[in-house]
């Protein structure tokens, strides 16, 4: 008792006069913080996390929550999140867990570059009135076509095409896997990629038997712990992805609590009932570049050379020779996750201070693959921490074919980004495997939300394309002069290679 | 805005300047006086067999002495002198032009060909000497541009002492960049130049794709590029003339779903392969090269662009008042549609 008690961060209110004692606030909050002790329902403020289901789900609007303010001494160096670290530390002498994506005051690059657009002597172009086309092909391209003429005007494909993915919108979601989330999330995500005409990957957690409707709209993902990967699984993807990184926690491994595999869980991963799914932080088939090479080739030769094979990698210092390695690997496409991505559970550690910013990133990889003359033959995904559609077109501009989402997707379907993914408890029915918890999301209502939020950002890039004069995404994509930077420093600015406000 | 026209002749028949002169000179509230230019085909038959180049110098030591020292390294001079120009009252003139005939030593570019060791000439010139432009490298072609209005330009020159069976000229209103000698069309490289009307909004694109091919993009606008993409798609690549301007402006999407099988797989291959080199935004172009002249539109037709034909002639410009004052008498007048290509290639 040396330490004793750290302060509640989560102020609850409930205005007894409006409350109508329904109890809704007791059914939905999975962390038991109410109770009702006679006519009244009582908070454990200590429990809270701020997921705000109760509030969503007050019929009355009786509830009332705030981040309650700092009562330690105040501090500039010694902030209540270090201090309380240390508490934690002290008390448990473990690493300390954390969900979602990096919690640090870093300065977000997308917010300092602005777009352009278009004023007198080059017209916007308007989207309602004229096409715009945002059809992306993820995957290789040749450096050049060869023809034949079979008589003047006419011409015959000599080059034989790789497989790509065709993407009606540049907007894919990410990797989340069957564990990490619960499968009505799942299902909810590949009902709305489906829709929208663009994809989803599985993560490492397999692909289950539900989902196996959407299939030619998921990419299956291989880490080093292979869950749930046979050749059925290899097959039905439209691509497959190697994960080597990512971006919330670059370097290490992923761990599924055991109490998160429930029966279908371990059916789907391959993996026995309740054991914890833990893969290794390196893949031990794969210790140099040469080594991925042999991998994403025995992957295409298992599937016949017909299906693209991603790699992906958390953006880190270095990304820009490694993603060029990767590129030289015949991998299709390289992921480069940066450090706001996003994760079901990541030592804290981690998550706030390894990585770069998937901005930086791009602009690197994209200049490095120029420079060595094989930009066009690789496709670059970019994700970590992408908000809204101005951050997509962002990328985009910098360099990407296009991007993953993922935040973003679970808050479309209800997430309040409360950052407690890992204890398996929320009550958003996301990233939980209780059944009862699980059942909270209605797979057509979010699937709905989800095709939503996607499409509104995909009128959005059309119409930020349009107004930049642009109505092709090929156009769009590594068009740095349609960028410039605000309150960036130079350095920054040199490694994003654009041009300052007013230049 | 901006004025372009140009006419070939497809039997090979020479024009002098004078009348693309006074064609473009019709379209001078297309231009703010920053810049005009003309670039003429067929106009060194004497050498023939040399690559011309012509240079702008800002003055005649250390840049002369550099770009000579440079050339005389890699080939041949066969002659060189200032090109003839002629006081004009509003032109002031910024830099000296000199034209030599060059031949590269075959030596020394093994594994590569002739035109490359030029493109690498032309780079190295225009980004390590300082206060020298090579404006125009072709065999039997040259342009003749500087900062001014069309008639003016053309006195300069005395455009109507060359002759040739292709005419490209351009009336410049420059809105990005600043009006300078180097930024008038035409803009060229080797046998391609290009006239252009409008703005790239994908140059950020185009730029980067054409630099990872080592071309150098040192005219500080977005035409320069349509030269480098032509060289690459045409020249190096070998695509046919249409189907380079397929890849620079291709079918939309939903035109290409529609087409049959073997021709969505050709469109589909091109997008893919030459999406970076696509153009975007406002533009009617056209390019010319040995073969002959090519047009065309952006997709969506922001910039106009006529063209018209008289007998063995065919005329592509801005404005149809244009080519009549070129000649009146024509057979055929008519608006190509966005993206088509217009092509005059010579009578075999």
């Amino acid at each position: 008792m040396t330490i004793g008690s750290t302060p509640v961060k989560y102020r609850i209110k409930i205005d007894q006069d409006l409350c109508m004692l329904c109890e809704r606030c007791i059914e939905n909050c999975s962390y038991g913080v109410f109770r009702r002790e006679g006519q009244k329902i009582v908070p454990d403020f200590r429990k809270c996390t701020a997921c705000h289901r109760c509030i969503a789900m007050c019929p009355r609007d009786a509830i009332t929550l705030e981040e309650k303010p700092n009562d330690y001494r105040s501090h500039p160096l010694w902030t209540r999140e270090a201090r309380e670290a240390i508490y934690n530390q002290a008390n448990s002498g473990r690493i300390i867990l954390s969900g979602m994506g990096n919690a640090k005051d870093y300065p977000v690059i997308f917010d300092r570059l602005v777009l352009d657009a278009c004023q007198v002597t080059n017209p916007s172009i308007d989207p309602l009135r004229e096409p715009m086309e945002l059809r992306t092909y993820i995957g290789k391209k040749p450096r050049k076509i060869e023809i034949n003429t079979v008589k003047e005007g006419d011409y015959e494909l000599k080059t034989k095409i790789a497989p790509n993915l065709k993407l009606e919108t540049p907007v894919m979601i990410g990797h989340m896997s069957y564990g990490a989330i619960s499968l009505n999330a799942q299902l909810a995500m590949a009902k709305a990629v489906n829709k929208v005409g663009t994809f989803m990957g599985t993560g490492e957690g397999g692909l289950h038997k539900d989902l196996y409707p959407y299939q030619n709209n998921m990419i299956v993902q291989i880490a080093s712990g292979r869950f749930g990967v046979d050749i059925n699984y290899l097959e039905r993807g439209a691509a497959i992805e190697i994960k080597i990184g990512q971006g919330a926690k670059p370097g290490i491994g992923g761990h599924l609590p055991g109490e998160k595999v429930a029966e279908d869980v371990s059916k789907t991963r391959m993996i026995p009932l309740h054991s914890d799914a833990i893969s290794p932080a390196p893949h031990h088939d794969i210790y140099s570049i040469e080594d991925l090479a042999q991998l994403v080739r025995s992957l295409k030769e298992a599937t016949e050379w017909k299906k693209p094979v991603f790699v992906k990698i958390a953006a880190v210092h270095n990304v820009a020779a490694i993603a060029a390695g990767i590129a030289k690997s015949s991998a299709d496409a390289v992921v480069i996750d940066g450090f706001r991505g996003g994760t079901g559970a990541a030592p804290r550690v981690f998550r706030d201070h390894v990585g770069i910013p998937v901005e930086a990133a791009i602009a690197a990889v994209d200049d490095k693959l120029r420079e060595q003359g094989i930009r066009n033959e690789v496709s670059i995904i970019a994700s970590g921490g992408l908000r809204d559609s101005a951050d997509v077109t962002k990328a985009i501009a910098l360099g990407a074919d296009a991007v993953y989402i993922g935040t973003a997707a679970l808050i479309a379907m209800g997430c309040r980004v409360c950052g407690s993914c890992y204890r398996g408890l929320c009550p958003w029915g996301i990233a939980t495997q209780r059944p009862e918890l699980v059942s909270r999301i209605n797979t057509d209502e979010a699937a709905q939300n989800v095709e939503n939020l996607i499409n509104g950002w995909t009128l959005e890039l059309a119409e930020l394309m349009g107004a930049a004069g642009i109505n092709s995404i090929e156009s769009l994509r590594g068009n740095r002069d349609r960028l410039r930077g605000y309150l960036l420093d130079e350095g920054i600015m040199e490694v994003l290679d654009v041009k300052m406000i007013g230049a | 805005m901006c004025g372009i026209i140009s006419v070939i002749d497809r039997s090979r028949n020479k024009m002098n300047g004078e009348s693309i002169k006074n064609a473009l000179s019709l379209m001078d509230e297309r231009g703010s006086g920053e810049g005009a230019g003309y670039a003429v085909y067929g106009v060194y038959p004497e050498y023939a067999d040399y690559y011309a180049l012509h240079i702008f110098y800002d003055d005649l030591a250390e840049p002369k002495a550099a770009v000579e020292d440079l050339l005389e390294k890699w080939g041949k001079v066969e002659y060189d002198e200032e090109i003839p120009t002629y006081d004009q009252e509003r032109l002031k003139k910024d830099h000296t032009p000199w034209r030599y005939f060059f031949k590269p030593d075959g030596s020394f570019f093994s594994g590569s060909t002739e035109e490359d060791s030029i493109i690498h000439i032309v780079n190295k010139i225009n980004t390590e000497i300082d206060g020298a432009l090579v404006f125009s490298s072709g065999k039997n072609i040259g342009i003749f541009k500087a900062s001014g209005w069309p008639e003016d330009v053309a006195n300069f020159y005395r455009i109507e002492d060359y002759e040739g069976y292709i005419w490209l000229a351009h009336n410049r209103y420059p809105t990005n960049t600043s009006g300078w000698w180097g930024g008038a069309h035409p803009f060229n490289l080797l046998d391609w130049s290009v006239i252009h009307n409008g703005e790239i909004t994908s140059y950020g694109t185009n730029r980067r794709y054409i630099e990872s091919f080592d071309y150098k993009c040192t005219m500080e606008t977005d035409t320069e590029v349509v030269a480098y993409l032509a060289d690459l798609l045409g020249r190096k690549h070998g695509l046919p003339e249409d189907l380079t301007v397929k890849a620079l402006a291709p079918p939309f999407w939903d035109e290409i779903d529609k087409m049959s099988d073997d021709k969505k797989e050709l469109y589909t291959a091109l997008r893919m392969a030459y999406g970076p080199a696509l153009m975007n935004g406002p533009f009617a172009i056209v390019i010319a090269n040995a073969e002959g002249i090519i047009g065309f539109t952006d997709r969506i037709k922001l910039r106009p662009l006529v063209a018209a034909e008289a007998g063995d002639r065919l005329y592509i410009s801005s404005e149809e008042a244009a080519i009549r004052r070129m000649e009146n008498n024509l057979d055929r007048v008519w608006m190509p549609s966005a993206g088509e290509p217009v092509i005059g290639r010579f009578n075999k």
